[in-house]
């Protein structure tokens, strides 16, 4: 079982840059080595700050490797978008799901399982335990 | 109301379409009260889509025009609208079927369907101060559609004192009583557009070209 196949991570947020700079501080945070697929589907294609169903079809696509997928969005549209794509049925990568997690802390969770293997309900059961990490 | 058939939705789609132009500047208004200032732009660029993929792939019965204009809004129109917009018009146009011409009451129990979706995608009941305090009273108004257009103005006017419960105007608090929610007055337009489709039905040439 050298070449299992991963959970993929897609990072749904309002804001391109924002999407963009969690996956690169996921990825950091996650420590080297070979990490899970982490697509960001940030902003609007023009550059706006909003939701695009293509941005987040495109990279649940690109991520998708036949383990599943976790997506994880901000608030408000982005988590509306992903929902009313999953209620469609054939717009995602079949056994894609939206996480219910915090973005930034739910992101490090969930890249940290994928990338050792965990399965989608794993990645998803780690993603949401990041609501139980009290900072006070 | 007589039967409709997809040349009837299409037309009540862009007279939607032109309702939501004509009023942009209002929605977006109403909007930068208690959101963030783009739901008329938003709802604008989702339209004018439509309208564009409707003539684009003329879709031959009522159910398939109103499925592709949801999946269209979903596509364009980048904020919350565009998924609750849209998946009130796919549902509905599920639920309608694939058959040529549906008739008043079936479009009132389809609408009924699509209306209860987005109450469930966005977790919103009666009262919350959404786009559901227009749609409710329209869908019971049904099929007379002179009187849904009334009672969704009547609904979202009456969200004016409410305080919202949902969206980013929740976090607002009591700060959002005092505005219309720009939903419910976005839906105002859009059951308004189907009666307006409704009388043009009787005496006019039908041009379905």
């Amino acid at each position: 079982m050298a070449e299992r196949a991963r959970v993929g991570i897609v990072l749904v947020s309002h804001s391109a840059e924002v999407a963009a700079s969690v996956a690169e501080l996921a990825a950091g945070l996650a420590g080297g080595g070979d990490l899970a697929p982490v697509a960001p589907a940030g902003g609007t294609p023009d550059g706006g700050l909003g939701t695009s169903s293509e941005l987040i079809a495109e990279a649940a696509r690109r991520v998708d490797g036949g383990a599943g997928v976790a997506v994880l969005a901000d608030l408000g549209s982005a988590v509306l978008t992903v929902q009313a794509m999953l209620a469609e049925g054939d717009e995602l990568p079949a056994g894609t799901r939206l996480v219910d997690a915090p973005f930034v802390e739910g992101t490090v969770a969930a890249l940290v399982t994928a990338s050792g293997g965990g399965d989608l309900n794993s990645v998803a059961e780690a993603a949401a335990e990041a609501y139980d990490f009290r900072k006070l | 109301m007589a039967a409709m058939d997809a040349g009837f939705f299409r037309r009540w789609l862009t007279l939607a379409a032109a309702a939501v132009d004509r009023d942009a500047a209002r929605l977006t208004d109403l909007d930068s009260a208690v959101g963030d200032a783009d739901h008329g732009s938003n709802l604008r660029r989702g339209f004018t889509a439509v309208t564009a993929a409707l003539d684009a792939d003329s879709p031959d019965t009522p159910g398939a025009v109103l499925q592709l204009a949801g999946r269209t809004l979903v596509s364009t129109v980048g904020g919350a609208s565009g998924p609750l917009y849209g998946t009130l018009l796919r549902r509905t146009g599920k639920a309608l079927g694939d058959g040529a011409e549906v008739s008043g009451e079936e479009l009132r129990d389809a609408l009924r369907a699509g209306v209860e979706a987005v109450a469930r995608l966005g977790g919103g009941a009666a009262g919350d101060k959404t786009m559901l305090d227009a749609l409710l009273p329209a869908v019971d108004a049904l099929p007379d559609t002179a009187a849904a257009r009334a009672a969704a103005l009547g609904g979202a006017e009456a969200t004016v004192p409410l305080q919202a419960r949902k969206g980013r105007a929740s976090y607002l608090g009591e700060r959002s009583k005092g505005h219309m929610d720009p939903g419910a007055a976005s839906s105002a337009l859009l059951i308004g557009a189907l009666d307006e489709a409704a009388a043009g039905q009787d005496g006019t040439v039908e041009g379905d070209g």
